[in-house]
């Protein structure tokens, strides 16, 4: 079985973050998920705040630098996308938002279609609809297919259930969902062929002879 | 080969001492630019073309006449001429009426042109820019070529039985560039003309463009011009010299770091790392130009820009008087030397004339 590789971004900025610790969850119980019937995954890790200067400078002058333009990249071919960050003033961070803004117009491109898993980590429970108000349009726009289950992590899911009559909080339930949309990720991906057997998506390659142009 | 500088036009405040020129003083100080790159040696002259603030050229044809008049030897050319929002029939007239004024010393650079609102301005939508690219030159290629245009198209209102006044020079259209950054479109288009192209590869790694100017030597080749080492490449570049490095460096870093498209951004270290850009001394810039060579191939013509950011003239004349004196001189003995016999000058009126009057009347060109 050809292996499928899946990008991890991270937008999270402290040094371990709550966003880098829920997306190697997500990608561990997609990696299993896919084991399990029988396809190796790999994971291409994008940290944005080793980007975060080169993404600013690339948006003022329009030139990527190496190193992210290979993260671009990464994203751009990776057989799917897991995707966190955290929740400033109620949406996204300016950072996660301003990697994608940085993607060439080919590697938009290569986004659509692209199964994709909507994560965010925040203090407060009640910013959970992020993933639905902001980070699932945005993925809209680059025509990726977005998995019904985005995972929301708030402070006290890293610990004991705080509301054990409803179960809604805690470990527990955060494990549960992790692994509901783990396994629809892997499941998008598993049914997809993988991307390196794609045909690339090259403006050189599937050019338009000039004759045909002048038609219009 | 050919070597020369081409200007944005654009009125930028002088970082290092808050004045701002006007813009007579900078309409002025183009032309001043203009007649410097003769004298220094150099072989062209471009003006941009913009149609907003902080931008001055709006109109070439008109700098250019006054640049010819004033000038003996320069070739005169734009960087670019809107395509996609001036009407291809006003193109045909006003270009032709340069080249008999300037005795043919004339060629043009089509771009589509970036600013989104000016297709607005104009009567057009950006979405379109690459269909109104195609068939605004397609109708002007034809308006130099016969003399009666019965033409038809998308964008612009019919022509019956129409014919573009003056007729050019000799029977001598002049000749075309094709510039783009990014669109393999425009790079087939001058293929299959055998026009030139011009890669303004300033702000851009060089892998990047390695691929679009490959993409026009081998359509070039295949619209059967020549071969693809015999495609007209012309390239962009932008120096700031001086006789020590670390001089031009610090002389530099403000304008650089104020600058409308680079500052904020990356550091001039940065910046001249991963683009074109050299700030050094006259031989760091030999040295970088002729990596040109070795990326993209024996070219035809090298422009550079000098004058942007809000750099004073009297910098920006010393700057071409060292171009003159010290890089174009080495650049064009080294270049000729590696250059195979088989690879052609840029075409010029004479040269463009010549190859007429040799293929006589009895060969149709390869494409109408």
């Amino acid at each position: 079985m050809t292996a499928r590789t899946i990008a991890v971004v991270s937008a999270g900025l402290s040094t371990p973050s709550a966003s880098r610790l829920l997306a190697d969850r997500l990608y561990q119980a997609t990696e299993r998920k896919l084991e399990s019937v029988s396809v190796p995954a790999s994971p291409v890790v994008v940290e944005l705040r080793d980007h975060a200067r080169d993404i600013t400078n690339a948006l003022l002058t329009h030139v990527p630098s190496a190193s992210l333009a290979a993260a671009l990249s990464a994203v751009a071919d990776a057989d799917g996308l897991i995707a966190v960050t955290p929740v400033f003033n109620g949406s996204y961070s300016g950072l996660f938002k301003m990697f994608f803004d940085a993607l060439d117009p080919d590697s938009m491109a290569a986004l659509a279609g692209k199964p994709v898993l909507a994560a965010a980590a925040g203090n407060s429970p009640r910013h959970s609809l992020v993933i639905e108000h902001a980070i699932r349009p945005m993925f809209g726009y680059l025509h990726s297919v977005v998995v019904p289950t985005g995972v929301y992590a708030s402070a006290e899911d890293w610990g004991a259930s705080t509301d054990s009559d409803s179960g809604s909080g805690g470990a527990d339930a955060l494990d549960e969902r992790i692994a509901r949309a783990a396994g629809e990720l892997a499941d998008l991906i598993a049914a997809r062929p993988p991307a390196a057997s794609r045909p690339a998506d090259d403006p050189y390659q599937g050019f338009t002879p000039f004759e045909k142009l002048l038609k219009g | 080969m050919q070597f020369g500088i081409f200007s944005v036009g654009d009125v930028t405040t002088d970082p290092t001492t808050g004045r701002t020129p006007t813009e007579h003083e900078r309409i002025k100080a183009m032309v001043t630019i203009a007649l410097k790159a003769e004298e220094a040696g150099l072989d062209v002259f471009a003006t941009g073309e913009h149609h907003n603030p902080p931008f001055v050229p709006s109109s070439p044809t008109t700098m250019l006449g006054y640049i010819a008049a004033r000038t003996s030897r320069l070739i005169l050319s734009t960087a670019t001429t809107l395509i996609t929002t001036n009407d291809p029939v006003k193109i045909a007239e006003d270009f032709a009426m340069l080249q008999h004024l300037a005795d043919g010393r004339v060629d043009l650079m089509l771009g589509r042109g970036n600013t989104a609102p000016v297709y607005p301005w104009f009567g057009q939508d950006i979405r379109n820019g690459i269909h109104l690219a195609i068939e605004n030159y397609h109708l002007l290629h034809r308006l130099w070529r016969e003399d009666v245009v019965d033409w038809k198209g998308s964008f612009r209102t019919p022509l019956e039985g129409f014919t573009s006044v003056p007729r050019p020079l000799d029977g001598v259209p002049p000749f075309v560039w094709h510039g783009s950054i990014r669109s393999p479109e425009v790079a087939e288009q001058a293929a299959y003309y055998g026009d030139g192209f011009f890669a303004n590869h300033i702000f851009w790694p060089k892998e990047h463009f390695q691929r679009l100017i490959e993409f026009y030597r081998q359509r070039f080749e295949h619209y059967g011009h020549g071969s693809a080492d015999q495609a007209i490449v012309g390239l962009g570049g932008q120096v700031f010299m001086r006789k020590n490095s670390q001089d031009a460096i610090s002389e530099f870093r403000p304008y650089f770091d104020h600058a409308p498209v680079y500052g904020g951004g990356p550091s001039l270290e940065e910046f001249t790392e991963s683009t074109p850009l050299t700030v050094g001394s006259p031989q760091q810039v030999i040295d970088r130009t002729l990596t040109f060579r070795e990326h993209f191939g024996d070219y035809q013509r090298q422009l550079f820009l000098m004058d942007h950011a809000g750099l004073p003239l009297a910098t920006v004349l010393e700057q071409i008087d060292m171009l003159g004196e010290e890089v174009v001189p080495v650049l064009r003995r080294e270049l000729g030397a590696m250059r195979p016999a088989h690879v052609p000058d840029a075409p010029t009126h004479a040269s463009l004339l010549a190859a007429r009057t040799a293929t006589s009347d009895d060969e149709p060109a390869v494409a109408r």
